[in-house]
């Protein structure tokens, strides 16, 4: 058996303990501890991502013990393609935290190994319990890298953040009680054998486990009716921290693709637990978000606004649940968050040459680096609307052509392509502040990125930038080849019976108490 | 006995819901911990309530305890703490910071 699916999970762990007791050192040999770590965490996931795309699924059970029973971490194509994605970002934000954000609290490098720790796990297990304990681990770190940098508006949001994900907490240990409670069973795989057999007294009961289960979800991945903390906690955050952020609403979404298409499918009455009512919460937090991308009075909170747009649309691929609809979804998915996460680091560019007007959306000080700056924003303006030849046009028509044959078509395409035309409003008309419409100079004397505790050294920042475009362009060119992956992908979650064989193994074989 | 216990839990979740929506930091503190409480009894009761089963796989017993709740509960009850803590200190830096334990203190 091989021992890589664990090291994504392992190494930042350790890392961060490392980290821990390195305390007294000095802020050099610490940089490069958690540099070490992320790049071996790229090596290792691009190793996990050539072995998955062989269309093996493997199943790595710790201390052997046989599932259902033991701990088990499942690489498949989704997982993989999940875990690259983390490594990427991680490296983005490192790099873009090196040039001193990680100097304005402590601690900065131990909580953020230890998010990338709870990314990892949680697309890696194969367990719910275990889903849950990353969960956690993944949150307790976010919520001591929001309040990084100090600051009553941080602590404040940092606070709801707190008390909200908590009770989403709360509301998946209930979901994770009842479910043993009535199944006795929290492995997905062994879950996926146990539905069809619940007796039909049971199966209302079991419908509502699973539904509040859901509901957890829907609050991670920040969709309407519970996706209102979103905007005002991505804002408040210091901005390498909002990017790592980009990545913790696809765990929301990713948790509701894996356990709709292993679980769900399986048992013919739960099969349409989520399709009745998904599409339209889609529609509702893509009208949400777009109407905060046009309230808003900083680019940091069209972003914000920016990454609910794309939650809700991830979530018509799920609503829709075809394989076409999964492949475009995962598209999407790779695209949105590479978007996202280069918006945010432009706004953290642009809101440190603009010295104390930040990223507000009035008159300051003009840009400097009009043409490189200039260019960023308008590729990745084009991105993040959907408009072409952009990454995010392609992504946008495979959602769209996928969603051609639903019952609730014609609500998708008004919502996306309304949506794309807010966003492209919203942007163009940041950019013409932004450019175009400098304030007097004498009114702001002081040297642009010198204000405050903002450091001063963008060069780190301008290279992850560049890194991000560079990312928006592989996936633009290279359109065929990751589509193809998505696919796949698609293709082999369709097929839960593989994944429990790869789990569970002779499922026959395993010997159950017969519970009360 | 069902019954008491799920009452108990029901009481014990509604407080907690009733502290939560609370607009100072302190009632919400201890409503999330009422909430965690009745989770966990949830999580614990999962294993189905009953006075007599053998904890432990010895010859001659039948009908074991469920273990897998008790080990789900102390991960809970281990989250669920450090949680709370973390809760607090932010809790106490917001007081510090505004000079209030009102939501909206410091607002503008």
């Amino acid at each position: 058996m091989s021992h890589l699916p664990i090291l994504p999970v392992l190494i930042p762990l350790l890392t961060a303990g490392l980290l821990l007791v390195m305390h007294g050192m000095g802020t050099t040999s610490k940089r490069a501890v958690s540099s070490a770590s992320v790049v071996s965490l790229v090596v290792i996931s691009i190793l996990l991502l050539s072995e998955a795309s062989e269309g093996l699924i493997q199943a790595y059970r710790l201390g052997n013990w046989p599932a259902p029973f033991g701990i088990v971490l499942v690489v498949d194509r989704l997982a993989a393609l999940m875990v690259i994605l983390t490594a990427i970002l991680a490296a983005v934000v490192l790099l873009s935290a090196l040039s001193g954000t990680d100097t304005q609290g402590r601690h900065f490098h131990v909580f953020f190994q230890l998010q990338i720790a709870g990314l990892n796990g949680a697309f890696l297990t194969g367990d719910l319990f275990n889903l849950f304990v990353f969960f956690e681990i993944l949150l307790l770190a976010s919520y001591a890298l929001l309040v990084h940098g100090g600051g009553l508006p941080r602590t404040r949001a940092g606070l709801a953040y707190v008390v909200v994900n908590l009770a989403g907490s709360a509301l998946f240990l209930i979901a994770l009680g009842l479910t043993y409670g009535t199944l006795g069973t929290l492995n997905m795989a062994d879950l996926a054998l146990v539905l069809p057999r619940i007796a039909s007294d049971d199966q209302a009961f079991v419908r509502t486990t699973l539904a509040l289960l859901n509901a957890v979800f829907v609050l991670k991945a920040a969709l309407l009716p519970l996706g209102f903390w979103l905007p005002h906690v991505y804002t408040a955050a210091t901005l390498p921290v909002a990017v790592l952020f980009v990545i913790m609403t696809k765990v929301g979404i990713y948790a509701l693709l894996r356990v709709s298409t292993i679980g769900f499918v399986m048992a013919p009455f739960t099969a349409d637990l989520l399709h009745p009512w998904l599409a339209w919460l889609a529609i509702g937090t893509i009208a949400l978000g777009s109407l905060g991308a046009l309230a808003a009075t900083r680019l940091s909170i069209v972003v914000a606004n920016i990454v609910m747009i794309s939650s809700g649309t991830l979530l018509f691929g799920i609503a829709a649940g075809s394989i076409t609809a999964h492949a475009a979804l995962l598209y999407y998915l790779v695209n949105t968050t590479v978007v996202a996460a280069g918006l945010f680091l432009l706004t953290d560019l642009v809101s440190r040459h603009r010295g104390e007007v930040a990223d507000v959306f009035a008159k300051g000080p003009r840009l400097t680096a009009i043409l490189t700056t200039g260019g960023a924003y308008l590729i990745l303006a084009l991105a993040a609307s959907g408009a072409p030849p952009s990454s995010g046009f392609l992504a946008k028509i495979m959602v769209m052509q996928s969603l051609q044959n639903t019952n609730t078509a014609i609500g998708a395409w008004a919502a996306l392509l309304l949506s794309g035309f807010v966003v492209a409003l919203v942007l163009a008309r940041a950019a013409s502040m932004f450019l175009w419409e400098p304030g007097r100079a004498d009114k702001y004397p002081s040297h642009p990125g010198q204000v405050g505790q903002m450091p001063s050294n963008t060069r780190n920042s301008e290279i992850a930038l560049l890194g991000m475009i560079a990312c928006t362009l592989v996936i633009t060119l290279g359109a065929a080849p990751i589509s193809a992956y998505t696919r796949a992908t698609a293709e082999q979650i369709a097929m839960p019976a593989s994944y429990v064989e790869s789990v569970l193994g002779d499922a026959s074989a395993i010997k159950r108490e017969r519970r009360l | 006995m069902e019954l008491l216990v799920s009452a108990a839990i029901g009481i014990l979740t509604a407080s907690g819901l009733y502290l939560i929506l609370r607009p100072t930091t302190f009632s919400v503190v201890l409503g999330l911990t009422l909430l965690s409480y009745a989770v966990n009894a949830l999580i614990f009761f999962g294993g189905r309530l009953g006075a007599f089963a053998p904890p432990l796989i010895l010859p001659g017993t039948s009908g074991h305890a469920d273990p897998l709740p008790q080990a789900l509960v102390l991960t809970a009850i281990v989250i669920g703490f450090g949680m709370t803590a973390y809760l607090v200190a932010l809790a106490l830096k917001a007081k510090g910071e505004s000079g209030s334990d009102h939501v909206d203190a410091g607002e503008e």
